[in-house]
């Protein structure tokens, strides 16, 4: 396999790779950096994965690792980890956001929502994966990640129904 | 589609039961329809959710020049260390010697002082040889 060949195959998930990133790093800057990072350790390891039938699922899965361990590690600690405990950050995200529109509200909420609802929202409702793939990316059973995934659209309505409401009244 | 439909739907798409085609149905209507306040909060988040796609990695792939960095920095240190050790080795090589020759010019002094001194007495003796001849002299 030479480079271009490499730069077709991996195109048509780099900017997936590029956004999980992005929503577990939150910053762009962090998120081009492990993009960058990602992309090579593939590169490096072209041999062993043309043993992989799906490619674009492996590279979701280094990408998630990758970031797990991004966010663990002492350089990332500047990034702010928010936990399982959404009920607590409710009211003052809420004022928080208040005069930002909606649509960059949802942005907020799933950024508060936990890190593995996060990834699971964005497999599914941005990069619409179908959930066998889902599956295999986070290693999790179908029945949990159905459940994180209710989980997490539940949560982001009823915040933007709240929101709306008061905004009504 | 009809509403009615939309709305079980949207029930099904909060228990995560909904399938990719129902999904995309959801997206086109709230893209397209008008969509009635009490559905409001959907059309934000699946607007959120197109934005969102549109968001591409936009720098260029780098396969290697980050690869040859890091090649050229562990080059460099070995050179350094090689440079480094081989400066310590001629250094105490050029110590040596200096102190080589110094303790040759102490020790050569010294002899110096000595032989010296001994020739000094062997003056001294061989004028008592000229005493001894004269007393014997006399004597006879």
């Amino acid at each position: 396999m030479n480079q271009s060949d490499f730069l077709k195959m991996v195109s048509p998930f780099k900017d997936k790779v590029f956004r999980l990133a992005k929503r577990l790093l939150i910053s762009r800057e962090e998120a081009e950096d492990a993009t960058q990072e990602l992309l090579f350790k593939l590169w490096k390891s072209k041999e062993k994965i043309s043993d992989y039938n799906n490619i674009e699922a492996f590279a979701m899965t280094m990408t998630k690792n990758y970031c797990y361990d991004r966010l663990k590690s002492k350089q990332a600690s500047n990034l702010t980890l928010v936990h399982t405990n959404y009920k607590e950050k409710e009211t003052p995200l809420d004022k928080k956001v208040e005069d930002q529109d909606s649509v960059n509200l949802v942005h907020t909420l799933i950024e508060s929502l936990p890190l593995q609802q996060k990834i699971i929202i964005q497999l599914r409702d941005i990069e619409q994966y179908d959930f066998d793939e889902i599956c295999k990316m986070v290693a999790m059973k179908p029945v949990a990640v159905r459940v994180a995934l209710s989980r997490a659209r539940k949560t982001i309505r009823e915040a933007l129904i709240k929101k709306h409401n008061y905004g009504v009244s | 589609m009809e509403l009615a439909n939309i709305e079980k739907l949207v029930e099904k798409y909060l228990n995560a039961e909904t399938t990719l085609q129902d999904e995309k149905t959801l997206r086109t209507y709230f893209k397209e329809a008008v969509v009635p306040t009490h559905l409001q909060e959907y059309a934000y988040l699946f607007s959120y959710f197109a934005n969102t796609k549109d968001e591409t990695f936009a720098q260029t792939i780098k396969l290697e020049s980050k690869k040859s960095k890091k090649s050229t920095v562990k080059w460099l240190s070995i050179a350094a260390t090689i440079l480094l050790l081989f400066g310590i080795f001629i250094g105490e090589q050029a110590y040596k010697r200096h102190q080589a020759k110094k303790q040759f010019e102490q020790i050569s002094k010294g002899l110096r002082l000595l032989s010296l001194n001994l020739k000094k007495g062997e003056v001294a003796v061989s004028s008592l040889y000229g005493y001894e001849n004269t007393v014997k002299k006399i004597i006879k």
